[in-house]
């Protein structure tokens, strides 16, 4: 059957195989006309764009938008608040999944589990603009219920929407407030697959509560903790959008301490319309998050073949 | 298996119970009640406030427990009447959008995963490239307006949100589970491709339908982020969440304006009515949601590692 099949040509192939393409063809479409073609695109970063002309009539000015980005200081910035969220993103986010996950496991009310999980996983549930008004509610300095309890207690209201060295920590907060319920899932999933015996074995030989979550569980979880470490770490460059123009707002004054790469490309393309310093932008991020994906790849593949991407 | 695990743990949890055993359990509970309180806190300020009279909320900020009971915030959003408008095309683009999106991404699903067809390779990574490298918004948002015209167009929504190389890999990791005998049993019987799948695979990937049609309409109900891009002021129907978006930075969009110096309050929605949108834009999801939530997980935990 092997060999029957290598001696066919392309065109055979395509004519045994035509109802599985078919069945295909409406997905390779659609990432056709959605994904690759506006590839081409990226060659507005290269020129000075005006509507006339489009694309690729405007004139060809070389590297001067990514330039202009350079000098200006302005990349830098955006690559540093990008990062740097992401980093903390990333490092608590997984360290309050797996702290959460070996607590339920703990639990034996399985109703008390079951609530409990349900609970945590309603703030992945809703929009990121459902998000954005819950902390403007909190927040706000007018009606907030952060500054309505503090003038309750006879304390001065506090006003973080003028505040820029508070965004981080806010941000962190609703970030993990938002997704923990759901990175837990699979680090509870992974204790659960534990083979039970393992952990009698432990018992029999006297081993307490926190020798079984530091020498069975913990160990048992490495594999997942480093996959899922690695390819979140190889979407660093990749800004959360939502969390921050919902949250955050268009807000000048917070600039400096919430603007990632998401946000300026944002408002460059629809407030200022200045496609090639978006584009600039975008295609400076589609690189540098495409050279770290391969490497994380890589390195995913040396350790462990099995759950390498390609 | 998991759950025979888990017996295993219970049964040997009530042989004996040291002291380190008590200590954990006793945080376990007490971390993740407080950690719960957490996460539903805010929800029940809206939820609060929806019923609180606009007064009491400018007076003393958002409520925790009502201070007194009002429908004068609903009676304003009934009166308004647009977010029925928006309910309506919200359900529409969802229901329309998760059936379209499921029927390609189950036969791509089967078909990329068929050991036999030469081209499995080749396609997968087709679709696959496009999560590591992108164009960018601003090529996106030039192709969408200028090359497609959907400037204004519901399509520039219920298009993009239809599929994505995450859920067709996850649907290929679902059907990979079915046996191949399956196919081949068809296949002896003489079904064509297509009328196996149809008639012996569908069937059989019930719950992987249902996981990833969920995840489709939540991504069609929680919509906003195309509707900014492609939906300006000239749409007088706007999904259900960029709507509440409009709602509730409308007071930012006065503020920031010129003419917002002299726009008088009455322009500017109430606090009340901005949280009763709110309730009314995400309880249907809210509700809905306990009895899905497992399909999530069992998504989650397929789709986790790989892709």
């Amino acid at each position: 059957m092997k060999k029957q099949k290598s001696g066919l040509t392309f065109f055979q192939k395509v004519v045994k195989y035509r109802t599985l393409l078919l069945m295909c063809l409406p997905a390779i479409i659609f990432f056709f006309a959605f994904n690759y073609m506006p590839l081409p695109g990226i060659w507005v970063a290269f020129v000075r764009y005006n509507y006339r002309d489009g694309i690729f009539g405007s004139q060809f000015i070389g590297l001067d938008n990514f330039k202009f980005l350079m000098t200006s200081g302005k990349l830098l910035e955006l690559t540093r608040n990008t990062i740097l969220y992401n980093l903390v993103f990333i490092l608590l986010g997984n360290f309050l999944a797996v702290f959460v996950a070996i607590l339920l496991n703990e639990i034996r009310s399985k109703w008390f589990r079951k609530v409990s999980q349900t609970i945590m996983f309603l703030p992945y549930f809703i929009s990121q603009v459902l998000v954005g008004f819950l902390v403007f509610n909190l927040l706000n300095y007018d009606t907030g219920f952060v500054n309505g309890v503090l003038t309750s207690l006879g304390l001065e209201k506090w006003q973080p929407y003028a505040t820029a060295g508070v965004w981080p920590v806010i941000l962190v907060i609703v970030y993990l407030w938002q997704q923990t319920g759901y990175n837990s899932v699979v680090y509870f999933a992974s204790i659960m697959g534990i083979d039970g015996e393992i952990i009698e074995a432990a018992k029999v030989d006297g081993a307490n509560g926190f020798q079984k979550i530091l020498y069975i569980i913990l160990p048992s979880l490495r594999g997942t903790i480093v996959i899922l470490l690695l390819f979140a770490l190889g979407g660093i460059v990749k800004g959360n959008f939502g969390l921050f123009y919902n949250v955050v707002g268009s807000n000048p004054m917070l600039y400096p301490t919430t603007d990632i790469i998401e946000t300026y490309v944002y408002r460059s393309t629809l407030v200022d319309f200045n496609f090639s310093r978006a584009s600039a932008v975008g295609l400076y991020q589609s690189v540098i998050g495409f050279v770290i994906v391969m490497t994380v790849n890589f390195i995913v593949k040396k350790i462990e073949p099995d759950y390498s991407l390609f | 298996m998991a759950k025979k695990d888990l017996d295993l743990m219970d049964s040997g949890a009530k042989i004996k119970l040291g002291t380190s055993d008590k200590i954990i359990r006793g945080f376990g509970y007490v971390f993740v009640t407080l950690y719960c309180i957490c996460c539903i806190i805010p929800f029940i300020i809206i939820v609060s406030s929806s019923f609180t009279s606009e007064t009491v909320i400018r007076a003393e900020g958002a409520q925790l427990i009502p201070k007194d009971f009002t429908l004068e915030a609903y009676n304003m959003v009934a009166k308004g009447g647009g977010i029925w408008k928006s309910y309506v095309l919200t359900i529409l683009l969802t229901v329309v959008g998760t059936f379209l999106g499921l029927a390609i991404i189950s036969m791509t699903g089967y078909a990329l995963q068929r050991k036999d067809f030469p081209f499995r390779n080749a396609i997968s990574f087709y679709i696959y490239f496009t999560s590591l490298f992108s164009a960018g918004l601003a090529p996106y948002y030039l192709l969408m307006t200028q090359t497609y015209h959907l400037q204004d167009s519901y399509l520039a929504v219920l298009l993009p949100l239809m599929m994505s190389p995450w859920l067709i890999i996850l649907m290929k990791n679902f059907v990979k589970a079915i046996p191949h005998e399956i196919t081949e049993s068809g296949k002896i019987d003489g079904a064509g491709d297509m009328k196996i799948f149809t008639s012996l695979i569908l069937p059989m990937i019930k719950p992987a339908l249902a996981t990833i049609g969920l995840f489709l309409a939540l991504g069609y109900w929680n919509e906003w982020y195309q509707s900014s891009l492609f939906l300006s002021a000239k749409v007088d129907v706007k999904p259900l969440q960029y709507t509440l978006y409009e709602i509730v930075n409308k007071i930012d969009a006065l503020r920031n304006s010129v003419a917002g110096q002299y726009v008088t309050l009455t322009d500017i929605p109430q606090q009340s009515v901005k949280m009763a949108n709110a309730v009314l834009a995400t309880g249907p999801i809210i509700l809905l949601y306990p009895f899905v939530q497992r399909y999530f997980i069992s998504g989650i935990t397929v789709g986790a590692v790989k892709g």
